[in-house]
């Protein structure tokens, strides 16, 4: 009997905020393959709107793609040594790593928009490096560095690799050995952790890039925008389904990830 | 690191040394209190950021709390959907609202079966209210699921026993354990709705919040300055709320639009 008045109403209002987070979700998917979404489904399904994007807009996400890439080149090669000397500096307890992970975290807890004005004002008479791809590139590194940098660190901090390094060292192992041979396969969990929150963000990312953009650098989020104002709802639907299905293994994968380093080692 | 001092810390120095270069000066940083516009958008940015805090956390907590305590088949999937939208970038966020509450919306469609009047709301405070719920309620959940998982049930079973009802449990035993996750996620949630400019991009142009009227400044009126005032100020706030939530919780919190 409490059963029945206390789970049921719980269930129902979870499913509701479910509903609300859900449902527009499957509408945009549904609008985007409709032929006529103002007279509705009976209108018949078409796969001509998802063309058309094709057509106007496929420039925009071969170019999101190669941004993020590039992007989950520079934050691994930066952001890994990164974390392994904030963990390392003072035997992983010193007041400077800790004042430089919180200024790494400046740029999120920071508006876009400010970040975005600043590179503007600051590099924007630079013509060549405006309107080039570096310019983006260097928006959404900024931004996305620290979710390389926190799961990676967090792993150097809950693995015991200070003991399986001076084992190593005391084997013999240089520097570089120690970090290639110990460090990197043992903190590969968080990397990937990170590596899939970065591409993820880095497609998403609008805020930054929206100010940064030029005409010829035009990405898949600013393509969205683009195409909301301008182009007929079915348009914008079809476009966004491209984007789900774009990031929604993405999402699932980190959601596994997740689970399996949680698992693991206990972040 | 030198990267990162490079294109971001001077960059911002710049910007603060922008923002004081305009025809008023220093005083560019004081015209968010003292120009009657910035001082609306101030006020209507401040607001319905609270307002979306305020709703977000009950929600969340209520779904947290019982996405945390019970066991039901299906609820892995549930989960999984509840946190989809975490990566959604704003502009997707507005178009969203638009699907619910636009022109051709659902609930305007439901609205006017039920009642013969089409309610549409999208392009308004109230649609971007709905848009800034719509991507806080994921990450508010998650970090509410985190801390009651952590919660003792024993206390709770305890403090039953000595005679006290679910309300009062929920009062002095579940929500104190809570408070600090409330806090920091309150605090996120805060600071991304403040900051948050893709869906009020989307939704209109003309929705009078803060970073739209900086985006205005900048890119219709070409005023650069003033345009560099306002982000050094709504950056210094939202990093404000999130220290001060940190030091009030002693966790750490980051947020991301």
């Amino acid at each position: 009997m409490q059963k029945l008045f206390r789970f049921y109403p719980q269930l129902g209002f979870t499913l509701l905020v479910c509903a609300f987070l859900i449902i527009p979700i499957i509408l945009s998917m549904l609008a985007g393959i409709t032929d006529n979404f103002f007279i509705g489904w009976s209108s018949g399904f078409t796969a001509r709107w998802i063309v058309q994007v094709w057509d106007t807009y496929q420039v925009t996400i071969w170019r999101s793609i190669a941004i993020a890439l590039a992007c989950l080149v520079v934050t691994t090669v930066a952001g890994v040594p990164l974390a392994y000397m904030l963990a390392r500096h003072n035997g992983g307890n010193s007041r400077l790593a800790r004042a430089i992970e919180e200024l790494l975290m400046m740029p999120v807890a920071v508006p876009g928009l400010a970040t975005a004005l600043a590179l503007i004002m600051a590099y924007g008479q630079y013509r060549e490096f405006r309107g080039s791809l570096l310019f983006i590139l260097v928006g959404h590194v900024l931004f996305t560095l620290p979710f390389m940098v926190r799961p990676v660190l967090a792993v150097m901090q809950s693995a015991q690799l200070p003991v399986l390094e001076e084992a190593a060292a005391s084997l013999g192992a240089g520097p570089l050995q120690r970090f290639f041979g110990i460090v990197i396969p043992n903190v590969f969990s968080g990397i990937l952790a990170g590596a899939l929150m970065v591409v993820t963000l880095s497609i998403g990312e609008f805020n930054i890039t929206w100010m940064l953009h030029t005409p010829l650098t035009m990405t898949l989020p600013v393509g969205l925008a683009d195409s909301y104002a301008s182009m007929r709802l079915e348009v914008g639907s079809a476009y966004t389904l491209i984007f789900f299905l774009m990031i929604i293994p993405l999402l699932i994968a980190m959601q596994w990830v997740t689970h399996t380093t949680r698992s693991r080692v206990r972040l | 690191m030198t990267l990162f001092v490079a294109f971001w810390l001077l960059p911002m120095l710049r910007l603060v040394a922008v923002g004081a270069s305009g025809p008023t000066g220093v005083a560019a940083y004081f015209a968010v209190v003292t120009n009657h516009h910035y001082l609306m958008s101030l006020i209507s940015t401040l607001l319905l950021s609270a307002a979306v805090t305020l709703a977000t956390l009950l929600i969340s907590a209520l779904v947290g709390l019982f996405l945390q305590r019970n066991r039901f088949a299906g609820k892995a999937l549930l989960l999984a959907m509840l946190t989809f939208p975490l990566a959604f970038p704003g502009v997707v966020v507005g178009f969203m609202v638009i699907m619910l509450a636009g022109r051709q919306g659902l609930i305007g469609v439901v609205s006017n079966w039920l009642f013969g009047d089409a309610w549409v709301f999208a392009y308004s405070l109230g649609g971007l209210f709905l848009g800034y719920l719509y991507f806080s309620i994921p990450r508010v959940i998650l970090t509410i699921m985190a801390a009651a998982e952590k919660l003792d049930p024993a206390l709770e079973e305890a403090a039953r026993s000595l005679g006290a009802n679910p309300l009062q449990v929920f009062a002095n035993v579940v929500l104190p354990a809570l408070a600090p996750a409330l806090i920091s996620s309150g605090a996120i949630c805060f600071a991304t709705s403040v900051g948050a400019f893709g869906t009020a991009f989307t939704l209109a142009t003309n929705i009078d919040v803060l970073p739209m009227a900086i985006y205005n400044e900048f890119t219709s009126y070409a005023n650069f300055a003033m345009a560099a005032a306002l982000s050094i100020v709504l950056g210094a706030m939202t990093w404000l709320v999130l220290a001060l939530a940190r030091s009030w919780s002693g966790n750490a919190a980051g947020a991301a639009a």
